[in-house]
């Protein structure tokens, strides 16, 4: 067995026979058991080492040749395959539940597998490419092929494709900073190729205006599944850079680079989550801060840097699948999903609304729930480097908190008479309670998350030392 | 000396297509020029790149041509055009030669830093990136991005054959070029289509 095939291989052959042989309710299914799978065998079998079972030896080899170049995943990628894998696997057995169409599973697990292949390609630089043809096949799951395609969307693909020229010509100036570390001009030249890329790629202020435009004209399940893929797979290839190239760790003004485009995502987009009268659009500028606050740990100078960069992703994926998937049952009944449809809602969808609201407060970092134990860990670090940025760290959060008590108030603002309703189905239900249930058990027991967050760190040799 | 001669005369075609891409309200001319813009691309990444993966690009580009013209055939006459930005055919003469004067200004630079490239090669990448960033600047229309992003990449990929010659970075380009290709042409497509219920389709 070999782990680029069973990890990239796989799950992108089954999303091609989802693609064109099954329909919504088993593609839903055996997506999302493809994925549980997968990362169930990540978590059991440690990659590239021998065990005995029964009489059997089973051993998943690391490496495969493909057109003269290696693509490896090795036994320090088990742990954030079963991460990966298990939060895909949470998406595709919600597609049922959110009603969005079958091609979500199909295309989901090619982009997931592109996504795998773009961190076990070497060199690692052609990542770039692996995550322009990923973002390409998002595309056809923002514009279903009844709807015009709207502004966001040609915006997300042009801003995407641009990054990739950037990243790619920086990654072969990076190598010529390794050979003269002195050449001061080569080496700005390089760093700010490379931060024009990453800057395009995570969408950086002011690149992000296409997120807010995505969730009022896309579905918003498909459109958190994307908020969540791209980012977290562009930290992870951000962060091997960072591992790879001494220079892009110790040259203070890249970090502080780094820390001023986080302040200004989560101070800017909590603002903006609070000024807000569409529910969409709330969930993007939180998905905004969210992004921020993980640049805001790649700035970090601290021996915890990827511990707190993983215990900010894992719950990051919970709370945009439950976010995603409870307005995509609102959306059903409020098709707009401006303030003024979705007014009482609490009465009609109550499983739908609390599990907007944990989410929601999940992100904002409220206590118990899964984002506090990264949020604090967070504000730890920040409190020692600079109190006027913890300040706009707060800000941006308190944004966002003020944006979940308007949708509060919004989804209760009805009269004492109207009776309490329940028109989630039972799938949805399910789906939805788990997803809360998982939020509260991160945020309770953050130690739960131990197993992975114990091993990832040694995916990355020399960050955080 | 005569390859030299041919480098330039694929620079004079480079300009004169993406002037003709930026300023022709003819999608027909439009794609037409993407054509011979990757024929002239073609010679260029020759320069650095063998002949057979330099094919590639080639084949790869008019595939992407023939994709977008089918598509567009297939929609008819449509009256779809951008009304918020500059339009007129002087305003985008005068930004495509500000990019020439951008580009010839820039290359020597670009020479001097990476030596080898050579001027014809420079220049026609600078061409077209700036030529493709021009045409995304000044157009929300969604084959006119399409042809914008493909520009830009052409460009790149000029530049990027000198330093770069992975047989899988060749294939991922191609990919990348055929995926925008059909992208276009489901993003030209979708709303065209009428909506179907499950149960129709069985």
């Amino acid at each position: 067995m070999n782990a680029p095939i069973l990890w990239i291989g796989l799950p992108f052959a089954v999303g091609l026979f989802i693609l064109f042989f099954m329909r919504n309710r088993f593609a839903a299914w055996l997506g999302g058991t493809i994925a549980a799978i997968l990362a169930l065998i990540a978590l059991i079998f440690p990659i590239d080492t021998a065990l005995l079972v029964a009489s059997v030896s089973i051993k998943i080899s690391p490496a495969i040749q493909f057109f003269g170049r290696s693509f490896e995943l090795n036994t320090a990628d088990g742990p954030l395959l079963a991460m990966i894998y298990g939060l895909a696997a949470f998406w595709f057995f919600g597609t049922e539940a959110s009603k969005t169409e079958s091609r979500f599973v199909a295309l989901g697990l090619m982009i997931v597998a592109l996504l795998t292949a773009s961190i076990a390609v070497e060199p690692f630089l052609y990542a770039a490419l692996l995550l322009e043809v990923a973002a390409m096949l998002v595309v056809p799951l923002l514009v279903p092929h009844y709807q015009k395609a709207g502004r966001g969307v040609v915006r997300f693909i042009i801003y995407q494709t641009l990054a990739m020229p950037f990243i790619l010509f920086s990654g072969w100036m990076l190598a010529g900073v390794e050979a003269s570390p002195g050449d001061l001009g080569t080496t700005i030249q390089a760093g700010t190729m490379l931060g024009l890329g990453f800057a395009f790629l995570f969408a950086v202020f002011p690149l992000y205006n296409w997120i807010p435009m995505l969730m009022e004209e896309a579905p918003p399940y498909a459109t958190g599944f994307l908020l969540w893929v791209l980012p977290t797979f562009t930290a992870i290839f951000a962060f091997g850079f960072l591992d790879r190239y001494a220079w892009l760790r110790s040259t203070p003004s890249i970090a502080d680079a780094i820390l001023f485009a986080g302040v200004f995502m989560v101070a800017s987009g909590g603002i903006f989550a609070a000024l807000q009268r569409h529910l969409g659009r709330i969930l993007g500028f939180a998905a905004i801060a969210e992004t921020g606050l993980l640049l805001l740990v790649m700035s970090l100078r601290t021996s915890e840097f990827t511990t707190i960069a993983f215990l900010t992703l894992i719950p990051r994926g919970l709370e945009l699948t439950v976010w995603a998937l409870a307005l995509s049952i609102i959306k059903r009944k409020a098709y707009t999903l401006r303030f003024s449809e979705v007014q009482g809602l609490a009465r009609k969808y109550p499983v739908a609304v609390a599990a907007i609201l944990l989410a929601h407060l999940s992100m904002t970092g409220f206590p118990l729930l899964a984002g506090f134990p990264s949020r604090l860990a967070l504000w730890q670090g920040l409190a020692v480097e600079s109190l006027t940025i913890s300040f706009w760290v707060f800000v941006g959060l308190l944004g966002l908190l003020v944006a979940a008590v308007r949708t509060l108030a919004v989804f209760v603002m009805t009269s004492s008479e109207t009776k309490w309703e329940w028109n989630e189905t039972w799938t949805q239900t399910i789906m939805l309670v788990i997803g809360m249930l998982g939020l509260f058990l991160l945020g309770v027991f953050p130690q739960a998350m131990q197993p992975f967050i114990a091993s990832l760190p040694t995916l990355f040799e020399h960050l955080g030392q | 000396m005569v390859l030299d001669i041919v480098s330039w005369v694929a620079v004079v075609l480079i300009f004169v297509s993406a002037t003709a891409i930026l300023i022709s309200h003819d999608w027909r001319i439009s794609l037409g020029a993407l054509a011979v813009m990757y024929l002239a691309a073609f010679w260029l990444v020759t320069r650095h790149l063998p002949f057979a993966m330099s094919t590639v690009k080639l084949i790869t580009g008019w595939m992407v041509v023939a994709i977008l013209g089918m598509t567009r055939l297939g929609l008819g006459e449509t009256t779809q055009e951008d009304t918020f930005f500059p339009r007129g055919i002087w305003f985008r003469i005068t930004l495509m030669g500000i990019v020439a004067l951008v580009s010839i200004g820039a290359a020597p630079r670009i020479e001097d830093a990476i030596p080898g490239l050579g001027l014809p090669v420079i220049i026609g990448g600078l061409l077209l990136i700036g030529g493709g960033v021009a045409h995304l600047g000044i157009t929300s229309d969604l084959l006119r991005v399409t042809l914008g992003l493909l520009t830009v990449l052409a460009g790149f990929e000029i530049i990027y054959a000198a330093v770069e010659s992975a047989i899988l970075v060749t294939g991922l380009l191609a990919l990348v070029n055929l995926g925008l290709g059909i992208l276009g042409s489901y993003l030209l497509v979708a709303g065209s289509i009428p909506l179907e219920s499950e149960e129709d389709e069985a």
